[in-house]
């Protein structure tokens, strides 16, 4: 079963790269943010993964929670902020 | 038991995997929400919900605990991703992001 939960963080990890692209070559800056969000919302998965693989779930969940409350929180923070800026234009 | 967690990881990837193929190809940034904000959410429930029985094969007081607290993330998910996306919707509106129509240039 260790090898099964190994895969499926490795196939995360290539999805996160994936999105990465969109984060980084995104045309406007909300397609960064959607990149970013893609990215954090799997990294919840994967720390979660990550616990299984060493065996200590009872932490882990801990810190994804927390992951997932930052993320949260910032992808917030940044739309509030590029909503008071004009300057969404195409690059 | 395994081959429940199995399968049901395997549906969650085929989501994730939709979500992100989602991101990466649709024309506009409104449409590209859409995948981000629902795909990436029912997959992550059905992985969570993978992780949360398999930690119940040993079935314990803190093990169930545990279990209960992986749902907790997902409920917590299922609140926060949507509102973060409705929130970045709502910056690209007031910013003046037009929509794309057909026949315009793919961006």
């Amino acid at each position: 079963m260790d090898q099964v939960f190994l895969y499926c963080a490795l196939y995360i990890g290539m999805l996160m790269l994936l999105s990465l692209y969109r984060g980084a070559f995104g045309p406007t800056v909300p397609d960064r943010l959607i990149g970013v969000n893609a990215i954090g919302s799997k990294t919840v998965v994967l720390l979660i993964l990550i616990g299984l693989l060493y065996e200590r779930v009872d932490m882990f969940v801990d810190i994804s929670l927390a992951y997932a409350l930052l993320n949260f929180i910032a992808v917030l923070a940044a739309s509030k902020y590029f909503q008071k800026r004009k300057g969404l234009y195409e690059e | 038991m395994d081959i429940l967690v199995t399968i049901l990881m395997i549906c969650g990837l085929v989501f994730l995997t939709g979500g992100t193929v989602g991101i990466l190809r649709f024309p506009d940034f409104y449409s590209r929400l859409q995948p981000a904000g629902k795909l990436d959410t029912l997959g992550t429930l059905l992985l969570m919900g993978a992780f949360a029985i398999y930690n119940l094969h040993h079935f314990t007081l803190p093990n169930v605990l545990t279990s209960l607290k992986i749902m907790l993330v997902v409920v917590f998910i299922f609140l926060s991703s949507p509102t973060a996306v409705h929130a970045i919707v709502d910056a690209g509106m007031r910013a003046g992001l037009m929509p794309w129509f057909k026949g315009s240039k793919r961006r």
